[in-house]
């Protein structure tokens, strides 16, 4: 059966001037926001909680709830912070949508921020997408002055400022407590919990640190009501094991038509290649992530496995941020799992040891299982440094240095001893190109 | 006191206050205050960092941490275009590695080096939230999608010969110091430049467009 795509997030970005308010105001813009306020706060926080919207920056935490564990009524103010720093690898979801309708966004922080009762709200961007910053700045603007940000905001009583707070390039800002040391002028690193943000966030007040595709979801939520919203998306008795609503899938790699696709949670990969023209013409699929590189990678066997948080945890990975990155049979695995653990020790804060020097070493043995020069006793130490890393660090970077690496040798251990046996790479890097034949060689670093 | 001369003292002093005032602690100032140096002088010189620790009342030693903790932040000076290669997995893979090679040879440079003529920065980056546009590069953080090595190559000498360069997905491409102001939180009143998407993130509503349209024909037809 062919899946039917479900455009809410993305249903204005092919309208001429999408980021506009104008534009955006003619699609319900800011419609979710006066129905918010006709509601109480803690109101607002049971529709979110009853649509059981989960968290889509990769964790999937119950967004509702989260807004329900600031405690209220103490004398410290309360802060939203919404984490736009994506920046986990094949994730591209938040950049493109913030830069086709920030306003959506916007909304939906105006909306939360009343349901936790914050005067303050943040937008922490990424810093390397420059464009994104100023259509979030202008749009910031435009909301200011058609009075949905500020004082008073649409006669309700109810005042919130908002900044746009643009990084300086670190992934490990991505990770919520590192992003708001970050946000107080330090340098990003993660934080020991607890206490947990909802107590003692930035600066030490409560706070609700929720992303982009969470937050921009929240206006539908609010448009057409929870029961719209857990109409989508897979079903169970035990609500831990459904995930509800629709979210943005996005496609990549050795694909016929890479890109985003907003469908109900559920849906599995192979549906959704089968709707956008599958993998590239002539290969088949080796292996890919459900949601970015730190989810454990997943190969052929698993194309009908339901992309929702309970299905993916059934296959021994994570939905995290539904970040599909397809591989075709002319990909080495070994390369691709050595530049992304480059990329986490490069990433490592350094504050913990486990993470700190258990990724330099696991890029050490890495480099000489790539280049041919290691033993079949490096596989077993590839697996005890990752043991030494996985739930010792303090935070989710290091557990997700290990995924590609225990997956990778679970399902292509035997491409690992081929690269032994022959003494280097097996593989002809160009062929896995978009553009095969031109130029020079594989190992630019 | 800093050794930025009075002018421009006083100048980054009063975009600085502005920054301050945004924030319910000042500290929180620091990165875009950062950003803000970095546009008057394309790098984080000693005098910038100075110049932060003054006005946020830190240590020079405290500002260093946080300015060497961000690769955004450059302590050399920057070309006026920094053109930067996505080399993670699935841009390396795609092509990126064989286009930051290229880019190298081309130019006579490696990573983080900057041609004689200080119009380019050369850097591999790690992802850039494109992956549906790879093999992705960025010039002064706009994107350039899908790019090949010839595409790269036209690029950085349009960029050294000073023709216009527009990006895929952005505005009509600003130096390195025009960009790292607007980083501070300063807009330039560009957003109205550049689409609102490109292909592919329109991929999915167009397959839905003509689901829909399919759907009508067929209830037309009954």
């Amino acid at each position: 059966m062919t899946i039917t795509l479900t455009p809410v997030l993305s249903r204005t970005w092919d309208e001429d001037r999408s980021w506009t308010l104008e534009v955006y105001e003619r699609f319900e813009g800011y419609a979710g926001l006066r129905a918010a306020l006709t509601k109480t706060p803690d109101q607002v926080t049971q529709i979110v909680k009853d649509s059981e919207l989960r968290g889509r920056g990769g964790a999937g935490f119950p967004t509702g709830m989260k807004w329900g564990f600031i405690p209220q009524g103490g004398d410290k103010p309360v802060y939203l912070v919404v984490n736009a720093d994506e920046s986990e690898p094949g994730t591209c979801k938040d950049i493109p949508f913030m830069l086709a309708n920030p306003h959506e966004l916007i909304e939906g922080a105006v909306i939360a921020s009343y349901a936790i009762r914050a005067a303050q709200a943040f937008i922490y961007v990424r810093g390397e997408v420059v464009h994104v910053i100023r259509r979030l700045q202008r749009a910031v603007e435009e909301a200011y002055e058609a009075g949905y940000l500020g004082t008073d905001i649409l006669g309700s009583g109810y005042d919130l400022e908002l900044t746009v707070h643009a990084g300086a390039g670190a992934y490990i800002c991505g990770e919520e407590t590192a992003l708001l040391d970050s946000l107080e002028g330090r340098r990003g690193q993660p934080r020991l919990r607890p206490p947990f943000p909802a107590v003692a966030g930035l600066y030490a007040s409560p706070t609700v640190i929720n992303n982009v595709e969470s937050i921009g979801s929240v206006p539908s939520i609010l448009r057409n009501g929870a029961a719209w919203f857990a109409g989508m998306g897979t079903d169970n008795e035990n609500p831990k094991m459904r995930s509800k609503g629709m979210t943005l899938y996005s496609l990549s790699g050795h694909v016929t038509r890479p890109g985003q696709y907003e469908g109900p949670m559920g849906i599995t990969l192979r549906e959704l290649l089968d709707l956008t023209g599958g993998v590239r013409e002539g290969h088949e699929l080796k292996f890919w992530t459900p949601g970015g590189s730190s989810t454990p990678l997943l190969t052929a066997e698993h194309l009908d496995v339901p992309l929702s948080y309970e299905g993916i945890a059934g296959a021994k990975s994570m939905l995290g941020t539904k970040a599909l990155q397809i591989f075709d049979e002319t990909t080495c695995v070994v390369r691709a799992v050595l530049r992304w653990t480059e990329f986490y020790a490069h990433e490592s804060c350094g504050k913990c040891t486990p993470c700190r020097e258990g990724t330099f070493w696991l890029v050490q043995i890495m480099r000489r299982l790539e280049d041919g020069r290691g033993d079949e006793e490096d596989l077993q130490k590839l697996l005890d440094i990752s043991d030494t890393i996985l739930g010792r660090s303090f935070c989710a970077l290091g557990d997700g240095a290990t995924s590609p690496i225990t997956s990778s040798l679970e399902y292509f251990r035997d491409e690992y001893v081929a690269h032994l046996e022959q003494g280097g790479c097996p593989f002809d890097a160009s062929a896995a190109t978009l553009f095969q034949g031109s130029t020079t060689g594989a190992a630019a670093r | 006191m800093s050794a930025f001369a009075p002018e421009v003292r006083s100048r980054l002093e009063v975009d600085a206050k502005e920054i301050i005032a945004r924030y319910p602690r000042s500290r929180s100032a620091l990165l875009p205050i950062l950003h803000l140096v970095q546009a008057e002088e394309g790098f984080v010189s000693p005098d910038g960092i100075e110049f932060c620790a003054e006005l946020l009342d830190l240590t020079t030693a405290e500002v260093a941490a946080v300015a060497t903790f961000y690769t955004m932040y450059k302590r050399r000076p920057n070309g006026e275009y920094s053109v930067g290669v996505c080399t993670n997995t699935l841009c390396a893979i795609m092509g990126g590695d064989q286009i930051f090679s290229t880019l190298k040879q081309h130019l006579g440079i490696g990573h983080d080096e900057t041609t004689e003529d200080g119009t380019v920065t050369l850097e591999h980056l790690e992802c850039n939230a494109a992956c549906d546009y790879a093999p992705v590069m960025m010039v002064n953080w706009e994107f350039f999608d899908n790019q090949t090595p010839e595409s790269a190559v036209q690029l950085v000498d349009d960029l050294r010969a000073g023709t216009t360069v527009t990006p895929t997905r952005g505005a009509t491409l600003c130096t390195f110091k025009q960009v790292s102001r607007v980083l501070a939180g300063f807009y330039d009143g560009r957003a109205d430049e550049g689409p609102a998407a490109g292909p592919a993130t329109l991929a999915g509503l167009q397959i839905f467009r003509e689901q829909q349209e399919s759907d009508e024909g067929k209830d037309g037809a009954t």
